[in-house]
């Protein structure tokens, strides 16, 4: 029996623990915001949150997960939406959206490690898109950063 | 879940609570077993029907269902506005571009607009072939749906505006002829306002008018033309938009496919055992699939498949599968054996698709002739949504949920492989991961209705990356062998474009061979009636790939050619890329064009990209040492674009594109950010594909399974694209495929204007070879 959380409620799983993540969410934790989309780690559509760092839970077996913390894209915003996925909305990132809960939870991961990143920063990002929205995507980003710093200003004011 | 899906909900039935309550459901996740939608299972029965054909059920109905008003439109007395979208939405943003279409014709107020997706209806006509859309056409593809919907959508919401104020004119008992509208109001001359929330009901118990209402001027127009974000963002960013591969249906068998890997190869034999101890295997099945030479008119390839109870049960059940492969007639073919082979035909001589002067007495004399071979190469659709259906065939019914393009074709195949009457087929359209012209072929719908059939259960049939990326219908592989002559005083007197390539219609069903060369040479492109001598010649490469629409198909192959070529002209010939393409284009008229996209071709709308492109990268300065600017510009399905961009080529033979400018004319813009979107979009597609991507072949089997080999782009090589939209108002044009066809001749002419290397073969690779 493997248990771990996820979005904060506790789940266990006695399973074929070589099932990676994403299929435990997808098919058994009825959470099917978390995409597929290589297999591989490759493309990222599955990225999640283990212990608040970005991971591609498509190569991530179950059985390493005893005792995780795991977020999805559906426990991201706490209450309301999060500065990623409202500055999502403002630059119209998405086309398909197939693609896009991965690169909010890897947009995020990025500004928890770089609070205001660099074009560079940025750039380590590989998540695909196969319908081109990199363009709006760095925008978002840097609009999140702005977002973020605005609403930890905001708090230190209200403290 | 309204709650949840406050602006779409795709799987839910757009009229569900119009309907027969009684009929099968089908659930979206496992978590939401307490909410399963309610979904009719057909579209047809109970419900609205024109009041044309049956006025009295028209108004039954309506008075039962408060507020609806034709197929579209139903107005809440809250006031919130439910608009259906017809077509499927692959990204192209028609699930707000259409409604947008039919809010502003109805005076809708935008910001109380709810928008779900309608499920596929058709209709029975008297006429040949007996059945026809309802709601008029629901694919996805060729830039279509906004020109279909420019055509009836406005007059729906205009006949949606009319029934409202007919209803508030006998209300207040006054002639149509003082009211006016403003968002979501009728307004009467002496300033009394009714909402249409108020009006709705009563609206609803009128006949629909038949015949057309007045438009609105476009000088009126509040939403169409404006920017709007597309109607689904907090679904998308929150996780809970409902693509095909979150369709669930109770019971259902996940299924994987082990396909076969040689082109039209067969199962010699099979050991299912291993996998039959897989826990949560079921079942394993033979899944027949077409025989060499057939036409692939349902499935793409024999296999056999897996039944488990969740996908990673039938991924592994699938893994110990034993089977051996018998390869079929092309085990030979390679990458190498087709550029072999497009080399020895472009020898000899082709089908001449288009003749006019005499190209050889031109060519003969010409003072200076000039030519050049291109090779564009397979190329993959890999949406990022790798295919998937959920499929139930029933004694006398089947139920299709799934990513597709062709909802239509899905009911067809449905109906061939089973005989059920296509009235009892229900089909369903998610929002989907990503088109390409991947998803108009129905061949994974067909697995799982073949799937279904064959186990009598649900099938939720899962493709993985592999999957999809070794059994797709790919852009055709092709050699482009382009020969121009000039005269004395520099004008371009002959042209050739001789192409060999393996046409998209292989084994596609009801082809003619002598049409094989339709979909790759489309005759009327530039500089067709621009150059007196002209000669248009097509040769069949014989290959075991399938193949089929790849975004702007023919477009993507024969704009680099074309695009790349005038360059070499111009710089050949010492004239300046633009100038020699406005020359070329002439005075501003309209020519005839026969193919998708016309009837006619503007050479002054074309110039206007142009220029609009050159001006905005400050065309003829100079870029400095290293860099370069390179321009195309080309006419897709009815809409005009251009690229231009500075590239920066390093001494290591890397390449950076420092700027990239889209500008695109296609007619009135409807959304604004959408329109922008796909150019971005289509800019970025066709940098990556230019780029990086080749499908390989070895030994008649695809080579490339997954993103590690086929490098699609990512952030760190992806330039920002800058827009420019033209401000034209003429009637619109799609805008899913214009944004492509050009991006790839402006890198490749950038890349020579920085560093004298002409790229004739692509993909270009990472770096440029040494010139």
């Amino acid at each position: 029996m493997i248990k771990f959380t996820v979005n904060g409620a506790e789940h266990q799983f006695d399973g074929d623990s070589t099932m990676p993540l994403l299929w435990y969410l997808r098919d058994h934790a009825g959470l099917t915001g978390t995409k597929f989309g290589c297999g591989i780690a490759q493309c990222g559509a599955c990225t999640v949150h283990v212990d608040g760092e970005a991971a591609r839970s498509c190569t991530l077996p179950v059985a390493g997960l005893e005792g995780k913390k795991i977020t999805t894209i559906e426990g991201l915003a706490e209450g309301r939406l999060h500065a990623v996925q409202q500055a999502w909305m403002e630059q119209d990132v998405p086309q398909c959206g197939y693609c896009q809960a991965g690169q909010i939870m890897a947009a995020v991961d990025l500004l928890k490690r770089h609070p205001d990143p660099s074009d560079e920063q940025i750039n380590t990002l590989t998540n695909l898109c196969r319908c081109g929205t990199y363009p709006r995507i760095r925008s978002a980003i840097k609009r999140a950063a702005a977002l973020a710093k605005s609403e930890s200003a905001g708090r230190e004011a209200d403290a | 879940m309204s709650k949840q899906s406050p602006n779409v909900s795709p799987l839910r039935d757009w009229q569900q609570d119009l309907h027969d309550r009684s009929v099968p459901t089908v659930s979206t996740t496992h978590a939401d077993r307490r909410s399963f939608l309610k979904a009719s299972l057909t579209a047809a029965g109970a419900l609205l029907i024109t009041a044309s054909l049956h006025p009295r059920r028209a108004r039954a109905e309506s008075s039962s269902s408060p507020g609806m008003l034709g197929f579209f439109v139903r107005i809440d007395t809250d006031g919130t506005t439910h608009i259906g979208a017809r077509s499927p939405e692959i990204g192209q943003g028609v699930n707000t571009s259409l409604p947008m279409i039919i809010a502003e014709e109805m005076d809708a107020d935008w910001a109380r607009v709810k928008v779900k997706q309608m499920p596929m209806a058709l209709k029975k006509i008297d006429e040949a072939p007996g059945i026809a859309w309802k709601y008029g056409p629901q694919g996805a593809g060729g830039s279509t749906s906004i020109p279909s919907a420019w055509s009836d959508l406005r007059q729906v919401g205009a006949k949606v505006r009319q029934l409202l104020l007919q209803a508030a004119a006998s209300q207040w008992e006054v002639p149509v002829s003082d009211l006016r509208t403003e968002a979501g109001v009728v307004i009467h001359a002496d300033g009394r306002r009714l909402s249409y929330a108020n009006l709705a009901a009563s609206a609803a118990t009128s006949a629909w008018p038949e015949a057309d209402v007045p438009l609105k001027d476009p000088k009126d127009f509040r939403i169409v033309g404006t920017a709007q974000p597309q109607v689904a963002l907090r679904e998308i960013v929150t996780g809970r938009a409902e693509f095909g591969i979150d369709a669930r249906m109770p019971g259902a068998l996940v299924a994987v496919v082990a396909r076969c890997p040689h082109f039209d190869g067969e199962i010699e034999s099979f050991d299912a055992s291993a996998a039959k101890q897989i826990p949560g295997v079921r079942e394993v099945l033979v899944l027949p699939g077409p025989k060499h030479g057939e036409p692939i008119s349902a499935n793409l390839a024999t296999g056999v498949a897996v039944l488990a109870d969740d996908s990673w049960a039938a991924i592994k059940g699938r893994r110990a599968l034993q089977i051996r492969w018998k390869p079929g007639p092309y085990a030979q073919e390679s990458s190498a054996s087709l550029d072999r082979q497009c080399a020895e035909l472009l020898k000899g001589e082709g089908i001449r698709c288009r003749e006019d002067g005499d190209f050889d007495a031109a060519r003969e004399a010409a003072a200076r002739t000039v030519e050049a071979v291109y090779r564009v190469p397979y190329v993959s659709h890999c949406p990022m949504e790798p295919q998937n259906a959920c499929v139930h065939v029933e004694a006398d019914r089947v139920r299709i949920v799934a990513p597709m393009q062709s909802p239509s074709g899905a009911s067809r195949v449905a109906h061939q492989l089973t005989g059920i009457d296509r009235f009892k087929i229900d089909v369903r359209m998610t929002r989907v991961g990503g088109g390409f012209g991947r998803r108009l072929s129905n061949d994974f719908v067909a697995e799982a209705v073949l799937l279904s059939k064959l186990s009598g259960k649900p099938i939720r049939l899962l493709w993985t990356r592999e999957d999809d990326m070794r059994h797709d219908f790919y852009r055709p592989f092709g050699h482009h062998h382009l020969i121009a002559s000039v005269d004395e005083q520099g004008a371009v007197s002959s042209w050739a474009h001789r192409l060999a390539s393996a046409s998209k219609y292989y084994r596609r069903p009801n082809v003619k061979p002598e049409d094989m060369w339709n979909p790759e040479i489309y005759p009327d492109d530039f500089p067709a009636q621009l150059v007196s001598n002209l000669r248009l010649e097509w040769f069949a490469v014989d290959s075991g790939m399938t193949r089929g629409s790849w975004r702007a198909p023919a477009h993507t192959a024969n704009a680099f050619a074309v695009q790349s070529f005038i360059d070499e002209l111009a710089v050949a010939t010492k004239r300046d890329p633009v100038a020699l393409r406005l020359a070329m284009l002439g005075e501003p008229r309209e020519l005839e064009y026969g193919g998708h996209g016309g009837p006619v071709f503007d050479t002054g709308r074309l110039a206007g990209v142009l220029r609009r492109a050159a001006d905005k990268i400050g065309w003829g300065r100079d870029p400095g040492k290293g860099r370069g600017l390179g321009i195309a510009a080309h006419f897709t399905f009815g809409g005009y674009a251009a690229h231009a961009m500075e590239v920066a080529v390093a001494d290591d033979g890397s390449y950076r594109i420092e700027r990239c400018v889209c500008a695109v004319d296609v007619g009135r813009p409807i959304n604004r950010s959408g329109l922008e979107a796909q150019m971005i979009g289509g800019t970025i597609d066709g940098i990556s594909t230019a780029r990086n991507l080749e499908i390989h072949i070895r030994d008649g089997q695809v080579v490339e399974g997954n993103f590690d080999r086929y490098r699609l782009l990512r952030m760190a090589d992806a330039p920002d694209v800058e827009v420019e939209i033209i401000d034209s108002e003429a009637d619109p044009a799609g805008a899913g495929e214009m944004g492509i066809p050009t991006a790839a001749p402006a890198l490749t002419n950038a890349i020579f204007a920085a560093s004298g290397v002409r790229v004739r073969s692509l993909p270009i690779g990472p770096k440029i070879a040494a010139g």
